[in-house]
């Protein structure tokens, strides 16, 4: 018997992830950003959802990923958290796919860094492999990591 | 379940009555102290006790009903005159109202009204009503008050009537518990009282009474008498409290917060609207962008009135609380209010509530001195706390003064220096205006001795923080022997603040206004040449005084320094910081705005120089600038501290010169001229063709009056020997002086600038007109002779000035 789990995914550089669908909120397009002085360079900026005001966060910059082209507009993926809405910038949204819990597996020992933290485990597709982001540490920018991108 | 839910909401409505009546019954108390022959506020005392023991006998609560039982009794001999009220009287009601608050609190949290013991307290209030009452004249003292509470009866109606729902509730329960102390009354006499005051009995309502649906119905039942005066008294409270229920309402405070929220929202869509309505054509769509923008005005307003409450519900338990610590202390003092029906905002009024009631006790335990020392000081033994509260400029000032001994501002150095929080160096260089605010400083107690109403290490700093955490500020004023002001300034309202928008760097950044002292700007030749450099520190001379300045685009790490100052203009908004001022150099200044404030994202918390966020017309987002946060980032705030304090060490010791504000004039060739400030009313300008005459002098009109003007080149045109210098064709410039209700205007060539500058009349000239000259921005400036001149030139000025 076994269980299956559904999962709003999308793409970072050459990495796949996945995010467990009931903690998106919504996606939407790139919207126009209020840069904030001073802050990590993590958050990428502020955002105005329908009147609320949320803070995107790179996940390219929180990966320690290369910077996107200049030109390319990354999505929003907006997750809820208990501080309330957060936006994480992506490169390209996927589908909502239903995923099998057979096919998942712990992050191997080889992964290092940042990403042995931010990655909670890998679910083997056919075709390929969705990282299951570990979206309460990825928001979390007071830890060192995040001075270090400074 | 439905029934036990039932009782719950009886018990919280119990309570919440209670609190209220309660705090009604602290302000009675005292006051009744002041005044103890009044009948109207005894009566409303022993109402308001009356109501509790009825209530919390109907549901059990045995323990409080004992309490309220031994007061209402002491508090009916007051009523009837066997007993006077004194000071030990009024302590104990007093403690029986700390007691009985006791226990809601207990009941609120647990449910049952504790297991403290209230015996002593009983035996006290026991006692005291024996004082005075021999026991052979206690036997008929029962009846006795029976009577004389029928007596009372009609009076007690009148003002229940014409008031508040509390007030007609306290009157329902009368009858029912003077069943208490009648018992030997036939229900049938009972039934004929309740007739005679006019109400009418209806068994009917007996049943619903006991089902609990209405507080009034199921306070009114006793839990074992006659159910017929308790029908008629269910009965008259449901007709009247459905007259306060017309027109009000109680509601929840989070829906009134959701409200505020959702209204902001509108603010912000109606600011896109009117951005995008400037560039549309369509005067159908214009005029109704129009009234959404009336509307939304008005809703905005509307929804934080109904948050609003008066100041007066913080400062009615002030009365009491003075009481407690004057008592303590053995002073006597006597509170007086001004302007308790100011409004705040809801979350404000709570967030100044222990601040306020800190300076209070403050006030009075170390502000005003015991009745020998006021008396010995040729003052009245009776000290006297003046609290005044009232609106100025979209803010509330709450004002709280003493007329107490004033603080020594030595004393104070000396106290600072014992606690090392500042060091000798420091302190010699201090003046007395910031000796006294050496009192908001952490740690610092000025109570020579520590006694248990302040000076307990919650200091004068925690006020301060406090109020400055909701946007306000404090000020202390005081004169040795003469007393001492507290000056507080808090925001109406947090939610909605007017700021100013200005940009760095291609964002827009909002200030809030409160901090906001000025706005210069510099064109040209001046904005290259006026910025100059103290060891790398940027400073501008603003009015004499050197104004440190904060790059806006550097603080936030962009340096955008070059293109601020080699452009041709130079924005400076002047700000207030703390007690200090600086200036803020920004790329442009756009509006003044009312904004929305919103939290950041804790992700963003950590960063001081912001204070929220909010979203402008066009929809972006833009960050609030934190003024204090930045002043310290900037380094502002501390560098200026140790140099504002040498400066001003520097004009003390400057010969003794007085400092002056003066206002400098510019006359042809004649060269630079200057008068004191404080001569000067207004300054205004007048077209030329109102010139008139009469009797041989130039006159305009001005508010209503006729102004004589002096043209002051032709008067020193003698002296000065310069050319009378023409006015610049179509405007006169006129100094307006006044003195005792008349005025004379001064026609000048060019009002130049004001400073401030320590006046040292370095060459007395002797000539007419001119007191001398001095030394004004390294130029010599000529002091000009204001009263000779009038006086020369229209005689009659100051003899009628002084006849009138």
């Amino acid at each position: 018997m076994s269980m299956t789990r559904q999962f709003s995914t999308f793409y970072l550089d050459d990495l796949f992830f996945g995010i467990e669908v009931e903690k998106v909120q919504e996606v939407i397009r790139y919207q126009e950003m209020t840069r904030v002085p001073l802050a990590s360079r993590v958050v990428e900026g502020l955002i105005n959802l329908r009147g609320q005001i949320v803070t995107a966060v790179d996940l390219r910059q929180r990966l320690r990923l290369r910077d996107r082209e200049a030109g390319e507009l990354p999505m929003n993926v907006v997750v809820r958290t208990d501080d309330g809405a957060l936006s994480l910038l992506v490169d390209e949204i996927g589908d909502v796919l239903e995923i099998d819990d057979k096919t998942f597996e712990q992050p191997p020992e080889t992964i290092s860094g940042v990403a042995r933290d931010l990655i909670r485990g890998v679910y083997k597709l056919r075709d390929q492999l969705l990282l299951v982001l570990d979206t309460e540490r990825a928001v979390q920018l007071d830890g060192n990591e995040s001075d270090n991108g400074n | 379940m439905a029934e036990l839910e039932g009782m719950d909401e009886v018990v919280r409505e119990f309570l919440v009555e209670s609190y209220e009546n309660l705090d009604q019954l602290d302000r009675d108390l005292v006051a009744l102290e002041k005044s103890p022959d009044s009948a109207d506020r005894l009566a409303s005392v022993f109402r308001t006790i009356h109501t509790i023991k009825g209530t919390c006998g109907f549901l059990s609560f045995g323990k409080l009903e004992s309490v309220a039982h031994v007061g209402e009794n002491l508090l009916s001999r007051l009523r009837d005159g066997r007993l006077t009220l004194n000071a030990e009287i009024t302590s104990a009601l007093l403690s029986m109202v700390d007691a009985v608050r006791r226990m809601l609190s207990d009941i609120e949290g647990t449910g049952s009204d504790g297991d403290h013991d209230y015996a002593e307290l009983i035996e006290r209030l026991n006692l005291l009503q024996e004082v005075l009452t021999p026991p052979a004249d206690r036997a008929t003292a029962e009846p006795a008050s029976g009577t004389a509470q029928v007596d009372d009866e009609p009076e007690d109606e009148e003002p229940s009537e014409a008031t508040a729902a509390t007030d007609a509730e306290a009157e329902v329960e009368h009858p029912a518990a003077e069943i208490d102390v009648e018992s030997f009354e036939t229900p049938l006499e009972m039934q004929a009282r309740s007739a005679d005051s006019g109400r009418v009995a209806t068994e009917t309502i007996e049943t619903k009474a006991f089902a609990g649906e209405d507080v009034a119905e199921a306070k009114a039942t006793p839990p074992a008498a006659g159910a017929a005066p308790a029908a008629s008294a269910t009965d008259t409270g449901e007709s009247r409290s459905s007259n306060v229920a017309d027109t009000t309402i109680r509601v929840d405070v989070g829906l009134l917060d959701k409200l505020m929220n959702l209204v902001g929202e509108l603010v912000l869509a109606r600011n896109q609207i009117l951005q995008f309505t400037a560039t549309q054509s369509d005067t159908a769509f214009i005029a109704t962008t129009q009234r959404l923008n009336l509307i939304t005005t008005e809703l905005q307003e509307g929804v934080m009135k109904t948050r609003m409450q008066p100041i007066g519900n913080i400062w009615s338990k002030f009365p009491r609380v003075v009481r407690d610590v004057a008592l303590t202390c053995g002073k006597q003092v006597r509170v007086e209010m001004e302007g308790r029906e100011t409004e705040l905002d809801k979350t404000i009024i709570e967030a100044i509530k222990d601040p306020l009631t800190h300076v209070v006790r403050n006030a009075v335990d170390h502000g005003v001195e015991s009745p020998e020392r006021r008396v010995a000081a040729g003052k009245p033994a009776e000290g006297r706390l003046f609290m005044r509260a009232f609106h100025e400029g979209g803010q509330v000032n709450i004002e709280i003064s003493d007329d107490g001994a004033g603080i020594d501002p030595e004393k104070l150095k000396q106290k600072a220096l014992q606690r090392g929080l500042v060091n000798p160096d420091q302190l010699a260089r201090l003046s007395d205006r910031e000796a006294l605010s050496l009192i908001f400083l952490p740690g610092f107690s000025t109570a020579e001795k520590v006694t248990n109403v302040s000076g307990r290490g919650v200091g004068m700093d925690v006020v301060k923080t406090n109020i400055e955490k909701i946007g306000g500020t404090v000020d202390i004023h005081s004169k040795v022997g003469h007393g001492t002001t507290l000056k507080i300034k808090i925001p109406l309202t947090l939610a909605i603040i007017p700021a100013l928008v200005v940009t760095s760097g291609g964002e827009r950044y909002a200030i809030p206004q409160v901090s906001l002292l000025e706005l210069v700007r510099l064109e040209g030749e001046q904005a290259r040449r006026s910025i100059e450099n103290i060891h790398g520190a940027p400073v501008y001379r603003l009015r004499g005084n050197l104004l440190p300045l904060a790059y806006l685009g550097r603080e936030l790490g962009s340096d955008d320094t070059a293109k601020v100052t080699q452009g041709e203009t130079v924005n400076i908004v002047v700000l207030q910081a703390d007690d200090r001022q600086f200036g803020l150099v920004v790329e442009s200044i756009l509006d003044t705005e009312e904004i929305v404030v919103k939290p950041l994202g804790k992700q963003l918390k950590g960063i001081a120089t912001f204070a929220g966020a909010t979203i402008m017309g066009d929809g972006r987002v833009a960050l609030i600038l934190d003024v204090l946060g930045l002043a310290q980032r900037a380094g502002v705030v501390s560098e200026v501290r140790d140099r504002s304090i040498a400066e001003k060490a520097h004009h003390a010791t400057d010969g003794g010169h007085e400092r002056q504000t003066l206002l400098l004039l510019g006359m042809g060739d004649a060269g630079r001229f200057a008068i004191p400030l404080s001569m000067v009313a207004r300054l205004e300008e007048f077209p030329d063709d109102s010139v008139e005459r009469s009797a041989e002098q130039e006159v305009v009109q001005y508010r209503g009056q006729i102004l004589p003007l002096l043209r002051l080149s032709r008067v020193l045109r003698a002296a000065a020997e310069a050319d009378p210098a023409a006015s610049d064709g179509d405007s006169l410039q006129v100094v307006v002086y006044t003195e005792q209700g008349k005025s004379v205007g001064l026609v000048v060539d060019r009002i130049l600038d004001i400073v401030e500058d320590a006046l040292d009349i370095q060459r007395s000239i002797g000539r007419d007109g001119l007191l001398g000259s001095a030394v004004i921005q390294q130029r010599v400036t000529d002091l000009l002779d204001v009263h000779g001149i009038i006086e020369r030139a229209i005689p009659s000025f100051f003899a009628q000035a002084e006849a009138a």
